[in-house]
């Protein structure tokens, strides 16, 4: 099992969440879209570790995992308040700025 | 011989259940989805032998993140209309299209590279210990950093969330 293996893999993993944020419209189904992004790059890191027999790839994924948690937890309280107070969930609405 | 069979049926799993996610209807389901996404990597985490990333993997991902994700996506009663169309079909397929081109560039990439040296002096096994006395001494400032922003994070929700509608 080479690191190509895992690479390509991880490459599928990518394109998958990339068509995710760009046609799905929900901002909950972009921000789970974004999550698969954040896995792919996990697993390249941690094959990269493997390979050249280093453990910093592994701690790159700890902190990513951070930041992931970090990043949902604001995201998800974003979208809540969105849906409270104008009821729609679609990215393409948020025109708030503009009037 | 294990280790590709492993491989193998930890990798369809895994683009199975990524493309579950961006295809179902019902974001219940997408959710539990990325759930399954996310114990098939972490299975593909032991095959590599990242221990500690495949544990925290499922306690913080597949424990925390998803029943936060699962909580709101209960929460938000939507109504049927505002429930996850697809974009338009000439969306749709410029980012199929985009994708394709994309994970053909990436292929091209992988194909023509040239295998740096590794090392063989060590197989490393990334085990709690391992991992813990980097993260204490090499990486100890990020640590610190990352913290804070978790800090950052949970002030950010809470403010959010007990706004006042108007």
């Amino acid at each position: 099992m080479t690191l190509n293996h895992y690479l390509i893999l991880s490459g599928i993993l990518f394109t998958i969440g990339l068509v995710g944020v760009i046609t799905r419209r929900n901002v909950i189904m972009i921000l789970l879209s974004l999550e698969i992004l954040l896995s792919a790059a996990n697993l390249a890191f941690v094959a990269f570790s493997r390979a050249l027999g280093d453990l910093s790839g592994q701690l790159m994924v700890f902190f990513v995992m951070i930041v992931a948690a970090a990043e949902v937890t604001v995201g998800l309280a974003i979208a809540v308040v969105l849906v409270r107070q104008t009821g729609k969930m679609g990215a393409d609405e948020l025109r708030g700025l503009k009037w | 011989m294990n280790h590709l069979f492993f491989f193998y049926t930890l990798a369809v799993l895994l683009i199975g259940s990524a493309l579950g996610i961006i295809l179902a209807r019902n974001p219940v389901y997408a959710v539990l989805s990325l759930v399954s996404t996310l114990f098939a990597l972490s299975g593909l985490f032991v095959l590599l032998g990242a221990y500690f990333v495949a544990a925290i993997q499922v306690i913080l991902y597949a424990g925390a993140i998803l029943v936060l994700f699962l909580f709101v996506v209960m929460l938000l009663d939507l109504t049927p209309e505002t429930l996850f169309k697809m974009k338009g079909g000439t969306l749709k397929l410029a980012g199929t299209l985009f994708g394709l081109f994309f994970l053909w560039q990436f292929a091209q990439a992988v194909r023509t590279f040239t295998p740096f040296p590794t090392s063989t002096t060590s197989s490393v096994a990334g085990t709690t210990a391992a991992v813990g006395k980097l993260l204490f001494t090499t990486y100890a400032l990020p640590f610190e950093v990352a913290s804070g922003l978790v800090v950052v994070g949970i002030i950010g929700a809470i403010v959010l969330a007990k706004k006042k509608v108007p």
